[in-house]
């Protein structure tokens, strides 16, 4: 009677999935824009980079020890690694480097374990630490700067990169605007829309990501291949990414026939910024966006519309991260008003009446 | 034909193949059987015989006893050495009475009853008592009395007889087995049977990963009218009852209601086949077709048992293990029972038995929920399965009852996809307990409050009686007391 393990309940067969395979598919679908981002903004972005996923998995590490739990189960589930790769590609890729030791302390430790770990937490962390970073300290959160690709002429050495990185001697000459950013100072000067656009990278670069912007945001193209990528491996639907985006688009589209001098048209919302970055790879996060998909459609959408009245009206030129963290706050309430119907019930709950049938 | 869809569902890995070219075989009478009692959802049958009791093959050894239950018949012909209590094949592997028959080798039949003649013109009435008679239960698994289903058309407007070949758990082969082989019995099987429950129209529906049985089955139905073969996407939990109705018809059974409310009954392939024996040659059911399967088997196959066989008899025949199995499982991977041991029966609602390796099963630790909401996305019955089991974790069953934990069918598919290897459905058949019992506790204390009240409201009339009783009593003294100062007073 001993030869089997008694009352272990089935199903005895299990799919072949793990939360660790998520998060590599996840990494595995950033690789192609993190690379090229790398390649564009050189050594210092390459150097921020290592130090915020770094921190994030010492953050991570430091937590768990100081919590009890163990530690090499937790490490090797890569959340820690995603959340800093997630915050490295939001910061200005030549920002100090204490911009990511600092934003791994707000995400891992503030965002992540004071919730109760993995799973627990209400608030993006990646997108929590870019924003404390951004209303503690914005001039150093939007000092962007132009593309200076590896081994091009004009772009730092490594030897430059670790002063720029860790001295903080960011050289005045390479500064520059993102075009959202450009946009909107440019309108508070009572420069119209129609004028200013003419100043920003025409659609192809943007596209491309050849602009000003994160040290992960700037290749639609690639992030949108990663999306794609991720989308095939049934790691994501198809429901955020196009909530966030038609929302964007849609906003965007009909205020700009409305008053072109005022508002920038839906495509230059799509292709600016962090759209691609945040539609697919931030507002996807499952821990903080509701778990059915028509609550996910729903929260695409919430997200989209916030960012655009956050950059259209309010003071940050950018705002995905606010409007992420806003609708994390209503992902509980979204998820009890969006349950699917039961098998053999109406919405309300009760038994669905007999057709005519006796 | 048009078919419906359904809602979520997986695609586990199937490992058919290991038994699906091999054709069925008989198992050699083993030294003893064991023949429990209650082998079906109802009241267990009554021995009618004891120790040093000679039987026949297929003569009645228990009967039924009530309206939902069914009889046992001897898989063959011996002496009976005892009635006493064996362990069962229940997860429990907890005792329960059982007939223990010595076979004695030759296997002879008794006087079965007579052939129904011409069973598609007979009184439905009949074919209902016979199947009665003959202890045919559902074979697919949940071994509901048969009869009682057929006799569902007296009470019931029903338009379709729906046979279940679906076959959707892992592994098994054996309803593929029986149609690939004895396809035309068990069409014969359904016609008497629509017969019996009088409807006109019998679908048959199998899994597109069938398609040799696809085709005997088509074959076997060709030549009759009103019988339709369909093949259904392979899509687990698809053999579900209400779920293959819906993809057959369209049509979504109510909670709490039977698919019979919309008008059909939905039947296992095997148990037509057990109809068409007891039907056409007055056999009842002592044998049935077993799948044994996985990777710890050393020759994995499909088994004729006899009911009473012990698994033991049935792994040994099939050359034993080649390595320890992590589990073994009375029926599919995905809802089956964990055995308790070698030593139990082959029992009639029994279709696999399963010696399952470690890395089959990928078992992995428990690890936090990430909220990935595909639980959500594949619940066939549109539950929120992170929800509840969020709940249940606390032990607050009445909101998990209010989210529908009572609709889950437990078909396994939200523990068989969850990344972080959360035991789901562990946790909603535990909440079910819970709740089942909870229930019976109010039920319980609901009576004796209304006892209590019964009594209290009794008593209070007694009271009251008595009180009348006393003030009539007293006034009779009055008045005698006034009649005699009177008399005094007159004299």
């Amino acid at each position: 009677m001993s030869i089997a393990s008694i009352n272990r309940s089935g199903p005895f067969t299990h799919a072949a999935s793990s939360v660790q395979k998520t998060m590599l598919t996840v990494l595995l679908a950033l690789l192609p824009a993190t690379a090229f981002n790398a390649y564009l903004f050189g050594w210092p972005g390459i150097l921020l980079f290592a130090v915020t996923v770094g921190s994030c998995v010492a953050v991570e590490a430091g937590c768990l020890a100081l919590a009890g739990q163990p530690m090499k189960a937790a490490l090797s589930d890569y959340s820690a690694v995603l959340t800093g790769w997630l915050l490295a590609m939001s910061l200005p890729p030549w920002a100090p480097w204490w911009t990511g030791v600092l934003g791994a302390v707000f995400a891992i430790a503030l965002a992540k374990h004071t919730f109760g770990g993995i799973g627990q937490n209400m608030f993006n962390p990646a997108m929590v630490a870019r924003v404390a970073l951004l209303v503690s300290f914005p001039v150093v959160m939007t000092a962007w700067v132009m593309p200076h690709p590896l081994f091009s002429a004009g772009a730092p050495g490594f030897s430059d990169a670790i002063a720029i990185t860790f001295g903080g001697n960011l050289p005045d000459s390479v500064s520059a605007a993102s075009a959202l950013g450009y946009v909107k100072t440019e309108l508070s000067r009572g420069i119209p829309v129609t004028q200013s656009m003419a100043h920003v990278p025409d659609l192809m670069d943007m596209a491309l990501g050849t602009r000003a912007g994160s040290l992960g945001e700037t290749s639609a193209v690639l992030i949108l291949a990663g999306g794609l990528f991720l989308m095939a491996r049934r790691i994501i639907s198809w429901h955020i990414p196009v909530g966030v985006m038609g929302a964007l688009f849609l906003m965007g589209t009909v205020f700009h026939a409305v008053d072109p001098a005022r508002y920038t048209d839906g495509m230059f919302h799509l292709m600016s910024g962090a759209t691609f970055l945040g539609a697919f790879f931030i507002c996807t996060d499952y821990v903080t966006s509701p778990v059915s998909k028509p609550g996910q459609l729903v929260f695409g959408i919430g997200c989209g519309m916030l960012t655009w009245v956050i950059r259209t009206y309010a003071g940050y030129p950018e705002g995905m991260a606010f409007a992420v963290l806003l609708m994390n706050s209503l992902t509980p309430i979204i998820d009890q008003y969006t349950r699917p119907r039961a098998f053999g019930r109406s919405r309300k709950g009760e038994p669905l009446p007999l057709e005519g049938k006796p | 034909m048009k078919l419906f869809p359904i809602r979520g569902g997986i695609h586990p890995d199937y490992r058919k193949e290991q038994t699906s070219e091999k054709a069925i075989v008989a198992l050699p009478l083993p030294d003893l059987l064991y023949i429990p009692l209650q082998q079906h959802i109802g009241a267990p049958a009554e021995a009618l015989v004891g120790e040093g009791d000679l039987v026949k093959k297929g003569q009645l050894i228990a009967r039924s006893q009530g309206g939902i239950s069914a009889p046992q018949h001897a898989p063959t012909s011996g002496r009976i050495q005892a009635v006493a209590d064996i362990p069962a094949p229940h997860p429990s592997g907890l005792p329960q009475p059982t007939i223990i028959l010595e076979p004695d080798g030759k296997d002879e039949w008794t006087d079965l009853p007579e052939p129904i003649a011409d069973p598609l013109n007979a009184d439905p009435q009949l074919i209902r008592e016979r199947v009665a008679q003959s202890g045919i239960v559902g074979m697919g698994g949940a071994a509901f009395p048969s009869a009682v289903k057929l006799d569902l058309g007296t009470r019931y407007n029903l338009e379709i007889l729906l046979l279940n070949g679906a076959e959707c758990e892992p592994y098994l082969t054996c309803d593929d087995r029986v149609m690939r082989e004895h396809a035309d019995e068990v069409v014969d099987g359904a016609r008497i049977m629509a017969h019996a429950l009088g409807v006109k129209r019998v679908v048959i529906a199998i899994e597109d990963n069938k398609p040799q049985a696809l085709a005997a089955m088509t074959g076997a139905a060709s030549t009759f009218a009103g019988i339709e073969v369909v093949g259904v996407p392979v899509q687990y939990p698809m053999g579900s009852e209400r779920h293959l109705v819906q993809a057959i018809t369209g049509r979504e059974t109510p909670a709490k209601k039977l698919t019979a409310d919309i008008g059909v009954v939905v039947h296992n392939v095997a148990t037509a086949r057990a109809v068409h024996h007891a039907v056409r040659f007055g056999r009842p059911l002592v044998a049935r077709v077993v799948t044994l399967s996985g990777g710890a088997l050393r020759e994995p196959n499909n088994i004729e048992a006899p009911i009473g066989a012990r698994v033991a008899d049935l792994v040994a025949f099939c050359g034993g293990f080649v390595s320890v199995p992590a589990s073994l499982v009375n029926g599919g991977p995905m809802m089956g029972q964990p055995l308790p041991g070698l030593d139990v029966p082959v029992v009639k609602g029994m279709s696999g038995i399963l010696a399952l390796t470690a890395s089959e099963i990928n078992e992995q630790p428990v690890s936090p929920c990430i909220r990935c909401g595909t639980c959500v996305t594949i619940c066939p019955c549109g539950l929120v399965p992170v929800e509840m089991a969020a709940f249940i974790r606390k032990d607050n069953f009445e909101v998990a009852a209010q989210l529908g934990v009572m609709d889950c069918v437990s078909c396994g598919s939200c523990s068989w996809i969850c990344p972080s290897h959360i035991p789901l459905v562990h946790y909603f058949n535990y909440a079910k307990g819970m709740l089942n019992a909870l229930d019976r506790e109010r039920r319980k204390n609901e009576r004796v409050k209304t006892l209590a009240e019964a009594h209290t409201a009794r008593m209070e009339k007694l009271e009251i009686a008595a009180a009348a009783k006393r003030a009539a009593v007293a006034a009779r003294k009055a008045n005698l007391a006034a009649a005699t100062t009177e008399e005094k007073t007159n004299a």
